[in-house]
């Protein structure tokens, strides 16, 4: 069944400027169903056929409502895989049909969310628009620029 | 849905990029600098969140182009030899040579951006195999995409980025692209963006071969489906030149869920064999020989290495296996005699083999969790994937785009690096084609040099965009086209899918897919064809794209899939007619001439370019040159 929403932890983002799920699914299919309950709507995904389960929906939910079900023509039942993202790493909870368990933790990135400085403190070595030096190099590169003698 | 009440939104900018993947990010930065530099506007517009769109939406478990020029552990020129040899023969070595000079300097700002990478205790990037560097790559294109935003914030007012705007044709001057046409996914209104310059950087194409799993598994391509071929659109409807569109790249991984084979291959060493338990590399090492000189060369191409295995499966002999149980025997062999240090390795191995999914196919995990597999324990089986459309891994399909001035042949130089041969129209990535193996990182450094390259032209030519009323109107009219006939037809049965006046955008991808799938070499044809398949499958194509006319939308994601659908045609009948040109099989494992079995490199070794005329609507193909770099 690809990415799924829990009809029961799923509050359409309500107090929130974006639904979070619509606003990152690559491919267009995380949508707030407003007319079954206007008063409550929910968000589902509208073609599981085309969910590549990137978990990008699952990740990103406040309040853990979407979750993902292998697909159906060739995964067997009862196995689950469920990430917790931080801002600094993310946890990795894989059940097994068997009903065994692992659990894992990976670092995600080193800086603080929103602070990629784009020029990293590199200096551009020259400012030819026609010349083969991209911005911040050959700083970035640490080592100068090779080139072929024709 | 009322098309006559649809907004019509204009954008008047210096450069338009369209795209948010890793060669959109690259040009977004690059152009970000220059642009400050020379007062001019940057826009950028995705059909996706920058974020999280685009190829490395999942993430990455490893960063697959790194040269290490600086360590000395490699030079340009090796990467070039390296890249010949796996395409056997054919590749671009001037876009190679770029890429390669380039491509350690955004690795190492993704570093600095706060991509973390694996490191030994000296310090050292952690190498999974030649040329690749392992990370924790999760968040890896958040964080790419973040520091392109912040390159474009410093634009101020000269700085947008529109989101959730799918990008359907080019608008042309002429022989010059001067911008793009448009749609909103979310709000009922048309896009026509006017530009001195147009980057067509949106990616390659899944879904135009029929894929091997159909059911809800759909949707799980290796490569993601909604990369729909909008790149291969843009430069062919603009005229631009293509090349090397008869290469389709077929990975071969593990089955079904597709899970990468990388870090299996390259860092666990791990051996594939058939269910008789030979291993096929070993076992046809002999037959290597009729594709000399590539078939003998090291590495082995990964065309003659799905080859291989396919003829394993040919000849019955599958499943094929990855051996995982024996790879994690074999390195765990080295602490027998210190069980503490032996616990501790393969408590790192099997942490190390969960992440290779988790960062990028978490769909892998399911399954070996759904299969009750530990890979310590079991072999998986792998399998060769359906065919796809890429510039970048061992693919090469493409637009033709001018090389570096330092390093091109006069033949392959046409003025501003990254352009196509449609004037104001660069590309790269996914985009560009014939400089295969460019991967993530490749694909950054490849939009970062296009993006100056586009700067450089708009500095140039810096003439407002001459946009030709009339054209934009057919545009939008044709692009709302299948909103109008739904309005119009669809109450006129009780189910809104089937009408006779006409097609839902599924049931035409699956037309689409069935075609090039038995025509033109898919999986259920063992990627086999030949000339009058080829031209029954151009007839049917032929019909098709009449019937493309006919697609009804209910609603703007609807009209989405339309378009992507009427792209992924454009790229299929450009591929057919490749395939028909190239009297030969020059790449084995990827696709086989029954007519022309073999590999002819007194005829064939060139390249095959071929450009659709948008005056006349007739394609013509030509052979091209290959030109060597005398590199070392």
């Amino acid at each position: 069944m690809p990415s799924y929403v829990i009809m029961e932890k799923c509050d359409g983002c309500k107090g929130q400027d974006k639904t979070a799920c619509m606003h990152i699914c690559p491919n267009d299919l995380m949508v707030l169903d407003v007319e079954t309950d206007p008063e409550n709507p929910k968000a589902w995904n509208r073609d599981p056929d085309m969910c590549w389960e990137c978990y990008n929906c699952v990740k990103i939910c406040p309040v853990q409502a979407v979750d993902v079900k292998g697909y159906a023509d060739f995964v067997p039942m009862g196995a689950s895989v469920v990430p917790l993202r931080g801002s600094e790493d993310i946890m990795w909870t894989v059940k097994f049909r068997n009903g065994s368990l692992k659990r894992f933790k990976f670092p995600i990135r080193t800086t603080p969310e929103g602070k990629a400085e784009p020029l990293a403190g590199f200096n551009t070595g020259s400012d030819d628009l026609k010349g083969p030096l991209l911005c911040t190099e050959p700083d970035s590169l640490r080592y100068e620029l090779p080139t072929l003698k024709k | 849905m009322d098309t006559s009440a649809f907004e019509t939104v204009e954008v008047n900018t210096d450069l338009l990029i369209c795209g948010g993947g890793m060669a959109a990010c690259g040009a977004t930065f690059e152009a970000a600098y220059w642009a400050k530099k020379h007062g001019l506007k940057v826009t950028v517009v995705d059909k996706a969140a920058m974020d999280r769109s685009g190829a490395v939406a999942m993430g990455l478990s490893a960063i697959n182009e790194y040269i290490g020029l600086a360590e000395g552990e490699h030079t340009v020129d090796q990467y070039v030899k390296y890249v010949r040899q796996d395409l056997m023969g054919v590749s671009r070595e001037d876009l190679v040579y770029d890429i390669a000079r380039h491509v350690d300097g955004s690795v190492h700002l993704f570093e600095k951006w706060g991509l973390p990478i694996w490191k030994d205790e000296n310090g050292k990037y952690v190498r999974e195999g030649p040329w690749q560097v392992m990370i924790n790559g999760e968040s890896y294109k958040v964080i790419v995409a973040e520091a392109a935003k912040n390159a474009l914030a410093e634009l101020g007012d000269d700085g947008e980025i529109i989101e959730r705007v799918f990008i359907v044709e080019p608008i042309m001057d002429g022989d010059k692209c001067v911008g793009a046409v448009g749609f909103s996914t979310r709000e009922n209104k048309v896009y026509i963006f006017k530009a001195k310059a147009v980057m067509a950087v949106m990616g390659g194409a899944v879904h135009v071969f029929k894929p091997r799993s159909t059911g809800e598994g759909l949707g799980r391509s290796w490569y993601p489906p909604f990369n729909s071929g909008s790149t291969a659109y843009f430069t062919i409807r603009a005229g631009a030149e293509m090349t090397c569109q008869e290469i389709r790249f077929i990975p071969v991984r593990f089955k079904d869920a597709y899970g990468p084979v990388g870090a299996w291959f390259l860092l666990f060493k791990a051996r594939a064999t058939s269910s008789l338990g030979g291993e096929y590399m070993v076992e046809r090492k002999a037959e290597l020989q009729e594709w000399a000189p590539y078939g003998l060369g090291k590495p082995i191409p990964a065309c003659l290495r799905n080859h291989c295995g396919m003829r394993d499966v040919f000849e019955g002999k599958g499943p094929i296996y990855m051996q995982t149980a024996e790879a994690i025997q074999k390195l765990a062999d080295g602490y027998k005699d210190d069980p503490k240090g032996f616990k501790k390795k393969m408590k790192e191995l099997e942490s190390e083999a969960w992440e290779d999914f988790l960062d990028m196919t978490i769909s892998q995990a399911i399954l070996w969790a759904g299969h009750n597999i530990s890979p310590e324990e079991t072999p998986s089986e792998i399998m060769a994937c359906e065919p796809y459309f890429i510039g970048s891994h061992s693919g090469g399909s493409g637009a033709w785009v001018c090389g570096p001035e330092d390093i091109a042949p006069p033949e392959y130089f046409w003025g501003y690096k990254g352009m196509t041969t449609t004037k104001g129209l660069f590309t790269a990535g996914d985009g560009s084609g014939a400089s295969s193996h460019k991967f993530s990182s490749g694909s950054h450094a490849e939009g970062r040099l296009a993006a100056k390259g586009a700067i450089a032209y708009i500095m140039d030519n810096n003439q407002a965009p001459n946009v030709d009323a009339a054209q934009v109107e057919e545009i939008k009219k044709k692009v709302l086209l299948p909103l109008d006939l739904f309005e119009k037809h669809s109450k006129e049965t009780t189910d809104r899918n089937i009408n006779p006046n006409y097609s839902i955008p599924r049931q035409l991808m699956f037309r689409l897919q069935k075609i090039m799938d038995e025509y033109a070499g898919g999986v259920s044809s063992c990627f086999e064809t030949n000339r009058p398949l080829l031209e029954r499958g151009l007839e049917l194509l032929a019909m098709l794209r009449e019937d493309g006319e006919k697609l009804a939308a209910g609603d703007l994601n609807e009209l989405m899939r339309c378009w992507e659908n009427i792209h992924r045609m454009w790229i299929a009948e450009s591929h057919v007619r490749h395939l028909l040109f190239r009297e030969e099989t020059r790449w084995p494992g990827y696709y086989y001439r029954a007519d022309f079995k073999k590999m002819d490199e007194d005829n064939w070794h060139c390249f095959v370019n071929s450009v659709w005329n948008p005056a006349s609507g007739e394609w013509t193909l030509k052979k091209v040159p290959i030109i060597n770099l005398p590199v070392e």
